[in-house]
């Protein structure tokens, strides 16, 4: 994990000068030095409004308590919350987003707390609002393909309550097992089998969410197309920096008829890339294509005995699934391509136990390096599938000239990289020299027309990359959208956006003033 | 100074004629730039002058939604029309805007690949696509294009350019403007290249089609959602009973298969057991085609004569037989996916707009009922004037701040969207 310690920068607790009708408060809040405009009131306030809407027992004030919420999946960046609010209803959502809209006091939601870009890092000075305890599945229906989940129900307890129905939730990130719905919404997340089945967002039909002003909003209908803009399209993603989903209506996917599982070793990574992207040319679309390197590969074998294939410097995981006729064909062609690609070992496995042997040194993967160095970190860039080879000569290069070491594990069916940059926290020099990798391959990604993140999120470890990847124009139009839902800027501030502007500003060659100017309701200063 | 000059220095601009009202509004002229950069510097004029901009591709959905409250220069993407690349190895392609979707689709074709997206009206371009974000049968399994656009250079109303998303089918940095601006109906900006996801053209396809008396319909359409045959396609169709106000009593399912050419023939078998006796192999036309509408040759342009009330219904997937019963018994002809929950629909008898709007609303009240929607997409101005098109919209005070966020000054097509947007 990254070594970045410390409170991120907070620009945006600056930028709170137009709302409010009291031009004396909004004078002193300019002359406050950065950090704390007067205008934001403290969590002592937001405490005091609750008492008596929400159980006793939901609001944590005890410093201990409290600072065992001090990060998400993301362990080195940490800071304890003001108050944490275990919500077990919507209402306590709404009311607490309520009572921190009214004294402008940030807050933060958090799910289970996996993430792995600091996302529900939380703010000393604002609310942390857990939603894990909002977990009853309120419908799962096979004759209407949905279930009706709140956030903080697990991602794995959707696909058990829809297996026996011959259903199940396709997003499957590796954490399924913990993670919750919630944190899928705003991470927008995916897992191995996303290349054939999407993301959440294509399985999201409805939103009940909690804006930041602390209304209560349902975004969508149970069924697609809802009329009117796609903000369920804008939310999903946005890292619970447009308000709390405190329900939703996601799609279930038949189970499909037949799976295989394809290991095959090769000598590198190079071939093991040219054999998927052959596999992809035949006109195969996989349920799933990962590739491990050698260095993963060592470590998944030293953690959990996987026995991939002997030798092997590469390893490609393709698995194929649906109506037997169609899976029988494609496993013949991935087993074709591999062999022209001078696999060293081929193995197919038919059987839940046998798919899932050959799963499990990949699913192992990240926990295993964790074991053969004391410190890594995950990058999670995104290049163009075809460009995969050139980026891992690439990277190796970078690897071998810096001094650090770096495996390999990824999605490659969709150009998702996860190279895992080992290094020594302990040792002098080493973390810097890893911060320096990590973001020379995000600039090697950037380069190849790609993303520096394909699943995990910008949150607060990745924001200050964005300008790398994005113009100000282009940063400045999704601003648009936050202003629209967070005028005060107090939904998970300092998150995704290095520098989010003032809502309602608009920056300086453009022309025309904000409406509350030109009614004379604020002035900028 | 005459319009025509004002705009002028950004782009081609011409006195607008016969044939360029946006749903009965006329614009003062028709502009026509060639790039993003044209477009940036055409509205970054209009937004000074507080013109009133309608975007419009080939004209073929444009009477869809409502008309513009204010209209002054048209914005046409025709002079847009290029593929600007098409990484076959990706499975990605980026087009300007005003491409054809058509011929987008044989370039794409000759790399053996396709956009997962069907054009029901036909001659569409691919900003059309997007602002409508409209579909057809084959949306079942990649969904709509939302689904399928993974990045987007758009301009805004005061002329910045700004993209969003990428060139990766895999991206969560940022928001997913994409996704907002799917369906807007080029209220919040206008999109002048899409990057969109694509598909292998598969090995072989074959329809099946059975004609079933509706007592029977919802089984039979559980039967195929319900099985492993992972269909591309599950359409059904039905026509009221000559305006009586009773219910079709008989609808055609088509189920289409795609994949390799032993898989298919082996799941065509499958699925006539499935639809029961009678269910042929077929090589059907209509799920391609709006209800009532059986032309061959595609449509080029608005024909306002005749426009039909052309509604968009969901619900459920499990009430969707009923949907079509009970769409039938109010004289309306219905079309669509089975599997998707969406179902298009035509208005026959009747065209007192009193009655039009009663029984839009009747059916509306059902169809939100059970877990859907109702939007009129299209209906001849003095019926437009007496329904209302969208129905509840849940979120709309947020979606007037996107919008006033976006467009301040309300100059994209004011009016054209839901709640006056
Ligand atoms: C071992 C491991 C493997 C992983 N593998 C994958 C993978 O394969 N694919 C993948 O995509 N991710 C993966 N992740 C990352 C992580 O599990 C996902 O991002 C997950 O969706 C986060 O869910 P959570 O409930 O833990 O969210 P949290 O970490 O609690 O929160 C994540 C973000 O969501 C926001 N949030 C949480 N709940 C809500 C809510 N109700 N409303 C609004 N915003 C909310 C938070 O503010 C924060 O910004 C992995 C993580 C780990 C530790």
């Amino acid at each position: 994990m990254t070594t970045q310690a410390g409170h991120p920068s907070d620009p945006e607790r600056q930028a709170s000068v137009l709302r409010g009708a009291d031009p004396a408060a909004e004078v002193q809040a300019q002359r406050e030095p950065a950090g704390a405009p007067a205008s934001r009131g403290t969590v002592a306030q937001v405490r005091e409004d609750l008492r008596g809407l929400l159980p006793e027992e939901a609001v944590l004030t005890d410093p201990a308590r409290l600072a065992t919420y001090e990060c998400d999946g993301l362990a080195a960046y940490r800071v304890t919350p003001g108050l944490v609010v275990l919500a077990s209803r919507p209402e306590h959502v709404a009311a607490t987003v309520r009572a921190c809209a009214r004294h402008r006091v940030p807050f933060v939601a958090r799910g289970s707390g996996t993430g792995l870009s600091g996302g529900a890092l939380p703010h000393a000075d604002g609310v942390l609002v857990v939603t894990s305890q909002l977990r009853t599945l309120h419908e799962v229906s096979g004759e209407d393909q949905r279930a009706v989940v709140d956030p903080g129900v697990i991602n794995l307890q959707v696909s058990q309550a829809a297996t026996p129905l011959g259903y199940y939730f396709a997003p499957d990130p590796s954490s399924q097992q913990i993670c919750s719905i919630g944190g899928n919404v705003a991470e927008n997340s995916g897992g191995a089998h996303c290349l054939k089945y999407g993301f959440t967002t294509n399985h999201v039909l409805s939103l009940d969410v909690v804006t930041p002003d602390g209304e209560q909003v349902t975004l969508g209908t149970r069924a697609p197309d809802a009329p009117g803009y796609d903000l369920i399209g804008a939310f999903v993603g946005s890292e619970g920096t447009l308000g709390v989903a405190t329900r939703a209506t996601v799609r279930l996917v038949r189970l499909p008829e037949d799976v295989r599982t394809v290991l095959a070793g090769f000598d590198d990574t190079d071939q093991a890339g040219a054999a998927t992207s052959a596999i992809i040319a035949s006109g195969i679309v996989p349920a799933a294509i990962e590739i491990m390197d050698a260095l993963a590969i060592e470590a998944a074998e030293a953690a959990v005995q996987c026995g991939y294939p002997e030798g092997a410097g590469a390893v490609l995981l393709v698995e194929v699934d649906g109506p037997t006729d169609e899976v029988a064909h494609e496993l013949a062609e991935v087993e074709r391509i591999c062999r022209e690609h001078a696999a060293i070992e081929l193995r197919v496995a038919t059987e839940a136990a046998d798919r899932a042997a050959i799963w499990k040194g990949r699913k192992s993967a990240f926990a295993a390096v964790g074991r053969i160095s004391p410190d890594y970190i995950v990058q999670d860039g995104v290049v163009p599938r075809t460009a995969l080879g050139q980026v891992l000569r690439r990277m190796s290069e970078i690897s071998a000239e810096q001094g650090v070491r770096v495996a390999n594990v990824f999605h490659a069916g969709d150009g998702n990289l996860h190279p895992l940059v080992l290094f020594d926290g302990g040792t002098e020099g080493e973390t810097e020299r890893a911060e320096n990798v990590s973001g020379m391959i995000l600039d090697l990604c950037i380069e190849q027309g790609g993303s520096i993140t394909g699943e995990h999120g910008v949150g607060s470890d990745k924001a200050r990359y964005m300008p790398r990847m994005f113009t100000d124009e282009d940063l400045d139009t999704m601003q648009l959208v936050r202003c629209a839902f967070d005028p005060d800027g107090i939904a998970n501030p300092g998150k995704i956006y290095p520098t989010p502007r003032l809502c309602g500003e608009r920056p300086g060659r453009h022309q025309g003033a904000h409406p509350l100017q030109e009614t004379g309701v604020a002035e900028i200063f | 100074m005459e319009l025509a000059d004002i705009l002028g220095g950004a782009c081609p601009v011409r006195q607008a004629g016969p044939g360029d009202d946006v749903d009965g509004v006329m614009p003062r002229v028709v502009a026509t730039p060639g790039s993003t950069e044209q477009t940036a510097a055409l509205l970054r004029t209009c937004h000074q002058h507080r013109l009133a901009v309608t975007t419009r591709g080939r004209g073929t959905r444009l009477s869809w939604g409502r008309p513009p409250r204010r209209l002054d220069v048209v914005l046409e993407t025709t002079a847009m029309d290029r593929l600007v690349e098409h990484a076959h190895g990706d499975l990605i392609a980026t087009a300007q805007a005003g491409l054809p979707l058509a011929d987008l689709q044989a370039v794409l074709a000759e790399a053996g690949q396709q956009l997962l997206v069907d054009d029901l009206v036909g001659g569409g371009t691919v900003g059309g696509l997007v602002a409508t974000n409209a579909c057809g049968p084959r949306r079942l399994v990649p969904g709509a294009p939302r689904d399928l656009l993974i990045g987007v250079t758009m301009v805004r109303a005061d002329g910045t350019v700004a993209k969003a998303g990428g060139k990766v089918v895999k991206n969560v940095a940022g928001y997913d403007l994409g996704k907002l601006l799917c369906g807007s109906y080029g209220t919040l900006g206008v999109v002048t290249e899409a990057t969109f996801r694509l598909h292998p053209l598969p090995e072989a396809t074959s329809w099946v089609e059975a004609d079933v008396p509706m007592a029977e319909l919802a089984g039979r359409v559980a039967a195929v959602r319900h099985s492993q045959l992972v269909p591309s396609a599950l359409e059904v169709d039905a026509a009221p009973a000559d305006g009586d106000g009773t219910a079709a009593d008989r609808a055609r399912v088509a189920v289409m298969l795609a994949g390799t050419a032993g898989g298919v023939r082996a799941r065509t078998e499958s699925v006539r057991g499935l639809l029961g006796a009678g269910a042929q192999q077929t090589d059907p036309r209509w799920p391609f085609r709006l209800p009532g509408d059986d032309r061959t040759a595609p449509r080029t342009s608005q024909e306002p004569a005749d426009r039909p009330v052309l509604l968009r219904m969901t619900a459920a997937l499990s009430a969707v037989p009923e949907l079509v019963r009970h769409a039938t018994a109010a004289s309306v002809a219905v079309r669509g996916s089975a599997g998707v929950g969406v179902l298009h629909g035509r208005l026959r008898g009747s065209t007192d707009p009193a009655d039009v709007a009663d029984r839009v609303q009747r059916l509306r009240r059902w169809c939100t009922a059970h877990g859907g929607s109702l939007v009129v997409l299209d209906a001849a101005p003095h019926l437009k004037q007496a329904v209302d098109s969208w129905g509840p919209v849940g979120g709309l005070p947020l979606m007037r701040r996107v919008k006033h966020e976006f467009d301040p000054a309300g100059v994209l097509s004011p009016g054209r969207f839901v709640g006056g947007i």
